[in-house]
């Protein structure tokens, strides 16, 4: 069902959407076997629902599990569909909207590396230190930044980068986990 | 208890312990040390197939007719992947298959190698799940765990690919005691108490009830379908069905309107429109049946029992769902109703049924017979009649004839009509008769065939007769592709454009060259000879029965349409009745 070009589901019913796409981010609890990425990435581009970032790393070596962040746009009752249809996949343990379960901590982490001379390289340590990005690799010509913060904050910070030499970026994609003391 | 042995001879006990007494299959290099282990065992019997689609339907036709995994077996590479219509298939329609695979040894995957695909990758978004099995050690836990994925909560098909070093490989077997304890997999199996309480109040309190009910009390087992017609009986509610849930409630039964949607009858589908109450048991409003999303039943509280939580809400909105299986829950229902209530039945609901016998008046179902032309209809009415007192099993395949089936033939009881739903596969009929004649041997298997849509898995005849398969397949050759020709004439000005079926085979020498009886009939007054005749022979039959050419299914919920605005019987002239947004809907 591609929920996404036909709100509905249904092939007698093109008719607008009424509710706006809202953007949420997932917590999706996997067992860490071969496939299970191109499951829920085959997932949402079967179904045609956004990926807007994805994240995956072992989090549990013992029990073998993995924790994938998936920030996705879709109106409501897509979104109801993508937290069932990840649901009904076999190796699938949990599945958390931490958006709708209230705040939640989202951080990501970019390498961006930069190369100039002169007065731009004293303007690039300047707006670094201001957004307390590290310098992890330096040449006469370059810096590599590390910065770790909101996608908005390492937005802002490359938008900055960008005059003063940008070369190029690398970016973690986000991770999230829900605030306070319960768990997942 | 462990025992050592080959992983090829692990497949076979793990058959075995799964109670498997039928596999349907063809060998190749990836398969042959399973087919040795086939060979020196009796208790598991292969049917060697023809194509591996033919295996995948056959399988199909094997689970739907007893409520069992059909098993399929087929090589790497190109046996693979002519399985993969029936595993879409069968996915479509949660049915319970598990299909072992050959793939080349582990070392050479990834290597482009002789008849090497990426099944996994293949088939994943067309399985429930599947499995590479790259250890020995994991093979006996995957082959369960196979089984009881494929046959638990909503079932599918899985796909177990098996590299050939593997199936080599020496191992400890072991069957794992607690199979039903997976670490992520748990179904969801009784309802909420609570939700169907408030489901039964809705019931007792409702005016214009209707029990809509569709393949999920089929896969809930017989009994669901028992406590399905013991609700009905209680409620007094009328039922209809969806496609897949033809047979669960008796078509005798005089609360029964049939079949629902865009070929349902007209009592169906406008007591739908009308509801005030609609209880969903196991269909998931599919958009075959609620035709026009926003015109769907626009003044009705709506519960639906499923046991896929993502079926609810998915095109229509939900009022009270209830997850589960279906028997469970509509027992629950029972339970709950009688401690409420002994109302009356008949009183509580004749208003309603007033009406719904106003719209039966309508006998949407009516065509116009002929004495010089087998009219489809009346060939399915004589057919029906002709095996009523029998065992009898149907198959279809795609097309006008498989919605005159499951209009004029009389299905009273479950897992007895075999037909593609979800996929509309032609081609699945004759080797899913196949498959259901493997199962019930003494049985009258008959396909409900288009002389389109059988050719695409015709070679299958040849299963038959190699294993004496008296299946009959009943050909209602219109020399269209019927529905096609259907659509065209109603959406593209009546043009043809390759729907006329060109160069047709001698169905009846092609059923000799092959081994079996061929019989043709053109004229009503020799059909029901003729249907003996070939109810008669015992052996497989290919019956062509000549029918009218142009002859339309109705009644139609045309698209864009609503439940309402159905097209009946009389409409000539069906090429004006699609407006211009309609036309771009499938
Ligand atoms: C594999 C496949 N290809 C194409 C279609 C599209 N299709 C649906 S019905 C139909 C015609 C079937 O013709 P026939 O078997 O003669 O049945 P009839 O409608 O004439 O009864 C076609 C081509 C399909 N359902 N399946
Ligand atoms: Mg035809």
């Amino acid at each position: 069902m591609n929920t996404n070009l036909q709100p509905s589901g249904s092939a007698y019913f093109i008719t607008k959407p009424t509710a706006e796409p809202e953007r949420h981010t997932l917590s999706v609890l996997v067992d860490n076997e071969p496939g299970i990425l191109a499951r829920i990435a085959g997932l949402f581009s079967a179904r045609g629902f956004n990926i807007d970032s994805l994240t995956v790393s072992e989090t549990n070596h013992e029990k073998g599990r993995s924790r994938i962040t998936v920030v996705t746009v879709a109106r409501p009752k897509v979104l109801r569909q993508i937290k069932l249809q990840l649901e009904r996949l076999i190796p699938v343990h949990k599945v958390h909207d931490l958006t709708q379960e209230g705040k939640c901590l989202e951080r990501e982490l970019a390498l961006v590396k930069v190369a100039g001379k002169g007065e731009n390289r004293v303007e690039t340590l300047r707006i670094a230190d201001a957004f307390r990005a590290q310098v992890v690799d330096a040449s006469t010509e370059s810096f590599i930044f590390e910065i770790t913060g909101k996608s908005s904050k390492i937005e802002q910070f490359i938008a900055l980068m960008m005059p003063l030499g940008l070369v190029e970026v690398v970016r973690t994609g986000i991770s999230a986990i829900s605030r306070g003391s319960s768990k997942m | 208890m462990s025992e050592q042995m080959s992983g090829a001879e692990m497949v076979l006990r793990a058959l075995k312990d799964q109670n498997v007494e039928h596999i349907f299959g063809y060998p190749g290099g990836a398969v042959l040390p399973i087919y040795d282990a086939i060979f020196q065992q009796d208790d598991i019997k292969h049917i060697l197939v023809r194509h591996e689609q033919g295996a995948t339907h056959m399988a199909e036709g094997y689970a739907r007719s007893t409520g069992k995994v059909g098993v399929v077996l087929v090589t790497s590479g190109p046996g693979a992947t002519n399985a993969i219509t029936g595993l879409t298939d069968a996915l479509l329609d949660s049915i319970p298959l598990v299909c072992i695979s050959g793939q080349v040894p582990t070392p050479l995957i990834g290597s482009d190698a002789f008849q090497e695909c990426d099944t996994v990758g293949i088939t994943r978004n067309c399985t429930k799940h599947n499995y590479l099995v790259k250890k020995i050690e994991d093979l006996p836990r995957i082959l369960h765990e196979a089984f009881y994925i494929a046959s638990s909560g909503r079932p599918g098909p899985v796909v177990v690919d098996i590299p050939k070093d593997v199936q080599f490989a020496m191992g400890d077997y072991y069957k794992p005691s607690n199979e039903s304890d997976h670490k992520s997999y748990k179904p969801q199996l009784n309802g909420d108490l609570g939700a169907i309480e408030e489901a039964v109040n809705l019931m007792i309190r409702a005016e214009k009830p209707i029990l809509y009910t569709g393949g999920g009390i089929i896969n809930s087992g017989k009994e669901a379908s028992e406590s399905l017609r013991e609700l009905a009986e209680l409620t007094g509610f009328p039922v209809t069905s969806t496609l897949m849930g033809l047979g669960a409630f008796p078509a005798k039964s005089d609360q029964w309107l049939g079949m629902l949607g865009m070929h349902g009858t007209y009592e169906a589908n406008l007591a739908m429109h009308d509801a005030d109450l609609i209880v969903c048991l196991g269909a998931r409003f599919d958009d075959r049946i609620t035709g026009r999303l926003d015109a769907f039943a626009p003044n009705s509280t709506k519960i639906h029992v499923d046991i896929d939580p993502s079926s609810i809400g998915k095109t229509v909105h939900i009022d009270l769902p209830i997850i589960g299986d279906c028997n469970n829950i509509i027992l629950e229902m029972i339970r709950i109703w009688r401690e409420k209530t002994d109302q009356n039945r008949l009183s509580a609901s004749s208003v309603w049924w007033k009406q719904i016998e106003e719209w039966r008046d309508v006998k949407s179902l009516r065509y116009e017979n002929s004495d010089e032309v087998i009219k489809p209809q009346f060939a399915i009415q004589r057919l029906n009649e002709a095996v009523k007192d029998k065992d009898t099993y149907i198959t279809t395949e795609v097309g006008q004839h498989q919605m005159w089936a499951a209009q004029y033939f009389q299905f009273n009881e479950p897992n007895r009509f075999m037909t593609s739903g979800g996929l509309g596969t032609m081609g699945y009929g004759l080797p899913a008769a196949v498959g259901v004649q493997v199962a019930h041997p003494d049985a009258v298997v008959i396909d409900i065939a288009g002389e389109a849509s059988v050719q695409m898995t015709m070679q299958e005849f040849s299963t038959a007769v190699q294993f004496r398969l008296p299946i009959k397949i009943f050909i209602l050759n219109n020399e269209y592709m019927g529905m096609v020709r259907q659509w065209q004439q109603l959406l593209h000005g009546s043009r043809y454009s390759s729907s006329y079926s060109e160069s047709l085979p001698d169905f009846v020498k092609l059923a000799e060259a092959m081994g079996g009886k061929g019989i043709r009939c053109d004229d009503p007054a020799k059909l029901d000879d003729a249907i003996q005749d070939m109810l008669d022979y015992d052996g497989p039959v290919l019956f062509d029965c000549r029918v009218s050419k142009e002859e339309n299914c109705l009644p139609m919920i045309p698209s864009g349409k609503a439940h309402n605005e159905m097209i009946l019987p009389e409409t000539k002239d069906i090429g004006n009745v699609i407006d211009e947004k309609g036309k771009v809907l499938v």
